[in-house]
């Protein structure tokens, strides 16, 4: 059976199972890297330090 | 049994929504002093488009803070982009159907008797790029490079655009105090005819923000593909009735493309499938 264009080309560009793994766990992986990076460079503190004052922009005065 | 959801009086997806409402805003006598929260847990990013700003909020909003690292201290957002990923590689856009906040709202008003217009395919498609656009340029590019003459650069998105800001935020403070309601001006004005023309139209069209406009959406619908938490549809069980489809909030072609980039994972699709053919989980 041919397949609509669309689904062609969403078969296509399916990943085989390996590839999926590897994209999920490559990301996951680069997240934790990421936050990692962010809180050895004190990043948490910056967004603690903003989100315990008031943003008047945020709420439509600033 | 297949489709024996659809009798519950309140469904998962909602039980879901309002345990997470319930812990993304727990500080509950903020709204009766009008004051925010100042404790530690503020340091992190909760996964939804939740204002720090709310009285209630126990978290950080990840689109303020994406926002104001760029624009503010001039790096490379680590902490906050990895943060996204880690939810957006989890969930995809579970966190949507299922966490944020300003979804809860727009499902319940969704819930009004009033007429429900579907939209013409030719505007709905190209229109649901525009959240992408709205990532891009007010989230990312204006607090990037449109900085001030001191230096710093205005979360964009949470001044002119954000309605869960002026909902969570700017209006229970505003009615806690006085002082702000004298500074309150045009900005404010603007903000709260944004947020009553979306809740207007999520009345009569199923979760419209979340659509057109949610930058956050934007960036998990990037890992919805290959996000450990995935819808499946069995082809076997499938009798091609498109029940899912029609119910579909985000009008997804269900039988076709299940884990579109447009599904929220609400579970709409499973529970009206006759035959079980439809489900989720981490895998």
């Amino acid at each position: 059976m041919r397949l609509p264009p669309a689904e062609r080309t969403r078969s296509a560009l399916k990943p085989t199972k390996k590839a999926l793994w590897c994209l999920r766990l490559g990301t996951l992986a680069a997240a934790f890297l990421l936050i990692g990076i962010g809180l050895a460079r004190g990043e948490h503190l910056g967004v603690l330090q903003k989100a315990v004052r008031i943003c008047l922009e945020c709420i439509g005065i600033g | 049994m297949p489709g024996m959801h659809r009798n519950r009086i309140i469904s998962r997806q909602r039980v879901i929504q309002l345990v997470s409402a319930a812990l993304c805003n727990g500080y509950a006598v903020g709204f009766q002093k009008g004051r925010i929260f100042t404790g530690g847990s503020k340091a992190v990013c909760v996964p939804v488009l939740n204002c720090y700003s709310c009285p209630g909020a126990l978290g950080a909003c990840p689109i303020g803070a994406l926002q104001t690292a760029l624009g503010t201290k001039r790096h490379f957002p680590f902490y906050v982009l990895g943060t996204l990923m880690l939810f957006g590689v989890l969930l995809g856009r579970a966190v949507c159907g299922l966490l944020c906040p300003f979804g809860l709202v727009q499902d319940l008003l969704y819930k009004l008797p009033v007429p429900k217009p579907r939209v013409p395919r030719r505007l709905d498609r190209p229109a649901r790029y525009f959240k992408y656009v709205v990532l891009a340029v007010l989230v990312v590019l204006l607090p990037a490079l449109a900085v001030t003459e001191a230096g710093i650069a205005s979360p964009y998105f949470c001044q002119y655009l954000c309605p869960a800001g002026t909902l969570g935020g700017g209006i229970p403070l505003l009615l806690a105090d006085p002082m702000l309601r004298q500074v309150a001006g045009a900005l404010f004005r603007w903000k709260v005819v944004i947020l009553v023309v979306i809740l207007a139209v999520s009345a009569g069209i199923c979760r419209p923000f979340c659509k057109y406009l949610c930058p956050l959406g934007a960036f998990y619908s990037v890992f919805n593909r290959f996000s450990f938490y995935q819808m499946d549809l069995d082809k076997r069980k499938c009798v091609d009735c498109k029940q899912c489809e029609k119910t579909c909030p985000m009008n997804v072609q269900v039988t076709q493309d299940i884990n579109s980039l447009e599904c929220i994972r609400c579970g709409a699709c499973k529970t009206v499938c006759p035959t079980g053919a439809i489900s989720s989980a981490f895998k």
